[in-house]
């Protein structure tokens, strides 16, 4: 063990001199499609074919590094990595722990979903993300919430029978309604809630050139189009523009 | 992988499930079940040892050293293994890389700013720049050093327990011969305690084998992580779309941990046949009855 960190830490020391500054961006890995880890086992999704292009245009050499969205926020403060693009939407709370980039997408709509369209989403009990805006919307909607570690694990409380209902960003909830083959269907009346600022990316508050480097790559993005390309790539029809 | 996998929309039953699970996802998977079985071969030395300087620390003639051995038995023994494993990988991190920023770092910028803690780009522990399999090292390393305190802590009780149990009427007959403390330890002590040590350091081994998974909780892709990840629902977003497959991999992980203790107590069997004999213990005279 010793010699390893020993090794670890020369090629440490020796490696990376004055060259180009390498960010290092955190994504859950588990939220498609925003983010997810495709059966080659790498980072895919919306966000990391997004941040690779920001990067280029920024200059910056990248690399993605999972990490539990539990822990996304308090890893980045302490500097395990730099960046976080994980669908994250841009709250008041979160602006007082993290910096945000503008949203590279729009404020977007949350969604239940139950096996009953007919279920009343405010005394159910309801499933969602911790640490979520929909799990705060929830709490504070006088349903009982249960909150898990991942989305799919939220879903698969309501295929379980654990929760009547789960609460979640639309377009994660999209295709597997659709593929459900009606086991899964949208809350009447329920399906369309505007949540959030938006998702942007989240930084440390002391990286502001950063963020200004960020910022201004996604602006050149919007501008020419390309943002727009990416998310009707991967969100479809259903995708908010532009 | 293989040829025939590259269009796995097409394909059905037998040779789909087989192109599923040789994707590259399901090789990371089985890969990690490598990165357990290093982190016991890693871990177990390593964790005897801090045991064995615990245990000598704890029977030491110099009080500040046997204070020094008391108090890490007792006192990692008393805290929750998780709450350890969630503060030492952090607390040895910002350590390490606030000594390095110490060397390599302006000294007017804070370290501290607010809830961030940040050093510069050059103290940086691993630095961005490494590529990744040096961070997930540097992880595991950490997640080793938390593994090898914690069980350091219980082996030291065992083998102290041990050392004591040896009768004294034997190091006396040392003593007698005119060795030394130093030679009584090492010719008579020691070799007559493993005996005595071997139950608890079993049960010890069994307790690190499940306590694996906690890799998980430091955030190393473990078998634990692959398996909840493979294991969740997939949309075709993904090339094999299933539904909610979690118990099965959960299942294989269970098997593979009951396979795990299984084998080790089998091991530990022959290990014991073997340091019982010629011993002046209960097992030891049982085994000099059956061979007259």
């Amino acid at each position: 063990m010793n010699r390893l960190m020993l090794a670890a830490a020369a090629l440490a020391l020796s490696a990376g001199m004055g060259m180009a500054q390498t960010v290092r961006i955190a994504t859950e890995g588990a939220y498609p499609p925003y983010n997810l880890v495709n059966d080659a086992g790498e980072v895919d999704g919306f966000e990391v074919e997004l941040g690779n292009e920001l990067c280029k245009r920024a200059e910056l050499d990248c690399t993605w590094v999972k990490n539990d969205w539990d822990s996304i926020i308090s890893n980045l403060n302490s500097s395990n990595y730099d960046a976080i693009m994980a669908g994250m939407s841009i709250t008041e709370e979160r602006k007082q722990s993290v910096a945000f980039t503008q949203n590279y997408i729009p404020p977007t709509a949350s969604a239940y979903a139950a096996p009953d369209a007919g279920v009343d989403v405010t005394t159910a009990v309801v499933a969602a993300q911790i640490s979520t805006i929909q799990a705060q919307y929830v709490a504070e909607s006088g349903a009982r919430l249960l909150e898990f570690a991942t989305p799919d694990e939220a879903v698969g409380a309501v295929r379980d029978g654990q929760a009547e209902a789960v609460f979640a960003d639309r377009d994660f909830l999209v295709p597997i309604v659709n593929e459900s083959n009606g086991a899964m269907v949208w809350v009447e009346g329920q399906d369309n809630i505007p949540l959030g600022e938006g998702i942007g990316m989240a930084l440390r508050q002391s990286d502001t050139e950063l963020k200004a480097k960020f910022d201004a790559a996604i602006t050149s993005m919007k501008d020419d189009g390309t943002l727009n390309q990416l998310i009707s790539k991967w969100f479809g029809e259903e995708g908010v523009l532009y | 992988m293989i040829a025939s996998c590259a269009d796995p929309k097409t394909l059905e039953g037998l040779t789909w499930l087989m192109c599923y699970l040789t994707s590259g996802k399901h090789v990371l998977f089985y890969l990690s079940f490598g990165t357990v079985l290093v982190l016991l071969a890693v871990t177990a030395p390593v964790a005897l040892l801090f045991g064995f300087g615990g245990a000598m620390a704890s029977r030491s003639r110099l009080a500040p050293l046997r204070w020094f051995g008391r108090i890490y038995t007792s006192m990692v023994r008393g805290v929750p293994d998780i709450i350890f494993f969630l503060f030492v990988p952090i607390a040895l991190d910002q350590a390490f890389e606030w000594l390095r920023a110490r060397l390599y770092c302006d000294p007017s910028v804070p370290i501290r700013q607010g809830n961030e803690f940040v050093v510069c780009t050059a103290a940086k522990l691993p630095l961005s720049s490494s590529p990744e399999w040096v961070h997930q090292t540097y992880g595991f390393a950490l997640a080793v050093i938390a593994f090898a305190i914690v069980f350091g802590a219980f082996a030291a009780n065992v083998l102290y327990g041990a050392m004591t149990a040896v009768p004294r009427a034997q190091l006396e007959t040392a003593e007698a011969y005119g060795m030394s403390p130093r030679q009584v330890n090492r010719r008579i002590l020691i070799p007559q305690m493993w005996t005595y040590a071997l139950p608890g350091l079993a049960n010890l081994w069994m307790i690190l084998i499940k306590a694996t998974p906690l890799l998980f909780v430091l955030g190393v892709e473990d078998i634990v992580y692959w398996a909840r990840e493979l294991g969740a629902s997939k949309t075709s977003a993904y090339s094999y779309p299933h539904g909610d497959w979690r118990i099965y991999y959960f299942l294989a992980i269970l098997a593979f941990y009951l396979l795990m203790t299984w084998g080790s107590e089998r091991i530990f069997d022959r290990i014991r046949r073997r340091l019982s004999s010629g011993q002046a213990t209960a097992a030891g005279e049982a085994m000099r009855k059956a061979a007259t």
